[in-house]
């Protein structure tokens, strides 16, 4: 039983992205390193960044952190045949997904909403052929990741081995040239556009993440081909000068920046606000059906003007205001 | 089995137990928060608390409800970065960690990847990993909490997931994963199992208040090994029932569901 997994060398599904650390030179070689303004629209930032077929990566927890603002935009722009990293992904694969906006995924880890249960849209299409999937772990997307911050081809790791995660992933096995020993091998993951909320932002796109948990966002804002920031707030460029140990993510990684308040709803936004458990659950309620699933779609992203017409549908200031109290334990309840 | 407690408070209560004060344990989502939250609040003031997200030894207001939320890193030693704790791991610094999984099989293998149908088309599609690959490759000691039935214990998973012994002693090492590495216990509503030595196999280790032997292999899909001293689990005190349900879980997030 399981002997076959036990001695195998190679995963056996598609690698998406192409992992040749010269390639990915070429393209960063050319990449504007001037300090130049580069705060534009949710609208602009999506229509002129993204393009039907990319391999997309979002910064975050899955419902942590997470640019809510912009996955909104995809989905409405009606973007294509997009890749994506499922990396520690909830609310984001689920948007993609449901929407129709993917067809291909590297999974560590899609449908859950942890403690809330699974997602009924997103298991119908991951569920589906449609979606082209290769399996990893959290660590290891994370460390595909590195390697790409790196500049490197590859990172050597010791988990994933004899299990159907190595198999159905698109990793190697290698020796080590030093001590003879056998580790996994992980292609660097060099995604066309990553996209990523912060805290702050300078117009020039130097990132601060104030409160929280920082994921893997440091290498995928550097791993990224592009990137896209949505921030809480922008910031005088002196604020970034006057505290440079905080800068998670430098201006030259960013291509473009906006300026999104709330804009992780109904995530949880470290420092500013709690997750809408309320909206989760009227979410989580309507996707059991594909008509349902269609509505909600239809009333909170299509036929909603932007983000801030969103705001004032899921409950306004007060709503925000309530979800700030439990955030900073001033008051808490299930909201 | 005492009619004063829920099967949910019972794994967390149970859970928490096996955590030692002092120890680094990686937290996986749901019933394990929980568990480790009611340890920290009781026997295990001093324990080391890791989210993959990358918080360590949060001292949290509340229950998580994400792993990567931010009462994980409520005043926290750190909020790092997933790829720093999972290095963490893999350099031998964290000692537990705890899990759940839709199958497990005697050698403690978990799938919480697919049931049934092919890899690109399966029956029923769950989410993944997550970090368990990395936990239970590269963890000490890898524990599971989970309720126990024959749908959940199998003879063979449908996907490997996450490591267990694989198929037998030394199949962890052969495969390329660090070793001393593997499967510690799995604590069930119905008993707390740990692994054969010799064969790397599930044998029962103590049974919970009111549960036979045969009960437990009964709700199980392999064939169980007993361990020569078997003993009797002490049922959830009441200090921790009122901890668990007044400061751990209020919400009922965990063991009210």
């Amino acid at each position: 039983m399981y002997d076959d997994l036990i001695g195998l060398d190679a995963g056996t599904e598609e690698l998406f992205t192409d992992p040749d650390p010269d390639k990915a030179r070429e393209f960063f070689h050319h990449k504007n390193r001037g300090l130049v303004n580069k705060v534009t629209t949710i609208e602009q930032a999506v229509s002129v960044h993204i393009k039907d077929g990319d391999y997309i990566a979002v910064g975050g927890f899955g419902h942590v952190r997470i640019p809510t603002a912009l996955l909104y935009e995809i989905v409405r722009q009606k973007k294509r045949n997009l890749g994506m990293a499922g990396h520690t992904s909830i609310y984001d694969s689920d948007l993609l997904a449901t929407a129709g906006c993917i067809d291909r995924c590297d999974i560590s880890y899609v449908i859950g909403y942890e403690i809330r249960g699974l997602s009924a849209s997103a298991r119908r299409a991951f569920q589906s052929k449609e979606i082209r999937k290769t399996d990893w772990s959290n660590g290891a997307l994370a460390w595909r990741f590195a390697a790409a911050a790196a500049g490197l081809s590859f990172v050597p790791s010791r988990h994933m081995l004899g299990t159907d995660t190595f198999k159905r992933s698109a990793a190697k096995t290698v020796t080590c040239p030093f001590t003879g020993k056998k580790f996994a091998a992980l292609p660097a993951l060099y995604p066309d556009v990553a996209i990523i909320h912060v805290h702050n932002a300078d117009t020039f796109g130097n990132c601060q993440i104030t409160e929280g948990i920082l994921v893997s966002d440091a290498y995928l804002a550097r791993a990224g081909k592009k990137v896209i920031v949505s921030c809480e707030r922008l910031v005088p460029h002196e604020e970034i000068r006057a505290n440079p140990q905080a800068t998670t993510i430098p201006y030259w990684c960013v291509d473009a920046v906006v300026e999104v308040p709330y804009g992780s709803h109904p995530g949880n936004m470290p420092g500013e606000y709690w997750f809408d458990e309320d909206y989760f659950k009227m979410y989580l309620d309507a996707v059991k059906t594909e008509e349902g699933a269609q509505k909600v779609f239809n009333d909170y992203i299509y036929n909603v003007k932007g983000f801030g017409e969103y705001l004032e549908k899921i409950g306004g200031v007060k709503k925000m205001r309530d979800l700030r109290a439990i955030e900073k334990l001033i008051y808490m309840n299930k909201c | 089995m005492c009619a004063d407690y829920n099967p949910l408070e019972l794994l967390v209560c149970i859970g928490s137990r096996i955590i030692e004060d002092n120890s680094t344990v990686f937290v996986g989502t749901g019933v394990p928060m929980a568990a480790t939250m009611l340890a920290q609040k009781s026997h295990c003031p001093n324990v080391i608390a890791i989210f993959e997200a990358g918080a360590v030894a949060p001292q949290m207001p509340g229950m998580p409800i994400s792993v990567g939320d931010s009462r994980t890193s409520y005043k926290a030693l750190i909020a790092s970065s997933m790829n720093d704790v999972m290095e963490a791991c893999q350099r031998g610094m964290v000692d537990y960690t705890f899990l759940g999984g839709a199958q497990i099989d005697m050698y403690g293998n978990l799938n919480s990847t697919m049931l049934g149908g092919e890899y690109q088309e399966p029956k029923v599609r769950l989410p993944g990993s997550g970090g368990a690959n990395d936990l239970a490759s590269l963890c000490w000691k890898t524990n599971v909490i989970t309720p126990m039935d024959k749908r959940r214990f199998v003879e063979k998973v449908d996907f490997i997931t996450t490591p267990g012994y694989l198929n037998g002693k030394g199949a962890r090492e052969a495969a390329g994963l660090p070793p001393g590495t593997g499967p510690y216990k799995v604590i069930t509503n119905l008993c707390i199992l740990g692994y054969d030595d010799e064969t790397c196999r599930m044998r029962v280790e103590s049974l919970h208040p009111g549960v036979t032997f045969e009960q437990v292999q009964e709700n199980c899909g392999f064939e169980l090994l007993k361990a020569d001293n078997l003993e009797i689990t002490p049922p959830p005190t009441g200090e921790e029932l009122r901890i668990l349900r007044e400061e751990v879980d209020p919400e009922g997030y965990i063991i009210g569901r």
